[in-house]
């Protein structure tokens, strides 16, 4: 039983920010439910336009490029970062990875990742 | 560049946290975690000027307008709010809370003299813009030289 319990909470694994292209990694949170995981990660200034979810194998892949246009006039002081944000999941088969969806508001992605049927707990009648 | 009361340094620390926390919270799991920075709780601010606004953005990814609150006196804009824990179901596990939770606070120091009655303020993808109009006397003012 135990076993099984590690194996859930290493669905989601990160991975290291890609160094050579120029990105912050987002601050995310990850909850699981009995029906699937939930991801939360804040882009600020990232809309539709400017995101891409992308499932390659199982490598889950969140980008987002800031589509918020600077305000006018001179920028006198600066600090939010002109990249884009990345992140990088693992998932393992107990993610029905058909049924993955995304919404992203005010700038906080949340990607519904559910679980496949075959992993869910499940009520063993007994006789 | 205007003062402030809280500076980037911690900002840069969060974003080298970002990388090598990932790691970390691989290595501890929940126990990093749980640490929340400084760095996370002053939103990052850019400023813009021009001769008519001072403009002011925050990244506040993921509030409810409500929960942002605005204010100005004696040439100093704050910046305050809070991020509510958001109730979740009591089954859910959390692997991971990067997110954070609580009061955030800036305030910065206005280069020029705004005219309060005109702020206006948007919310847009997590972004606050506060646009500032200038006020008339510390515009910049053209002075028309006669010849006699």
């Amino acid at each position: 039983m135990n076993a099984v319990a590690e194996n859930e909470t290493q669905a989601i694994r990160p991975q290291p920010v890609n160094t050579e292209r120029e990105f912050v990694a987002s601050n995310v949170n990850i909850l699981e439910t009995k029906d699937g995981y939930v991801l939360e990660a804040e882009m600020p200034g990232v809309n539709k336009e400017g995101l891409a979810v992308n499932l390659e194998g199982n490598a889950l892949t969140l980008e987002g490029r800031r589509s918020t246009p600077p305000a006018t006039g001179n920028l006198v002081y600066r600090e939010s970062r002109d990249v884009s944000v990345r992140r990088v999941f693992e998932l393992d088969t107990s993610v029905a990875a058909e049924r993955i969806s995304a919404r992203i508001e005010q700038g906080v992605l949340t990607v519904q990742l559910p679980k496949a049927e075959k992993v869910k707990p499940r009520k063993i009648d007994v006789n | 560049v205007p003062q402030t009361w809280t500076f980037t340094p911690f900002r840069r620390a969060t974003n080298l946290h970002d990388e090598v926390g990932q790691l970390f919270d691989y290595a501890f799991g929940r126990l990093a975690q749980s640490q929340a920075l400084p760095g996370a709780r002053t939103p990052a601010v850019d400023l813009y000027e021009d001769k008519d606004n001072v403009t002011v953005q925050a990244e506040l990814p993921g509030l409810k307008k409500e929960d942002i609150s605005i204010q100005l006196d004696d040439g100093l804009l704050t910046i305050s709010g809070e991020r509510k824990q958001e109730q979740k179901d009591e089954s859910a596990e959390s692997y991971r809370s990067e997110r954070f939770v609580g009061r955030f606070q800036r305030v910065i120091t206005l280069p020029s003299e705004v005219d309060a009655e005109k702020i206006k303020a948007t919310y847009t993808d997590g972004i606050l813009t506060v646009t500032l109009p200038k006020s008339e006397k510390a515009k910049p003012k053209q002075i028309p030289i006669t010849v006699n």
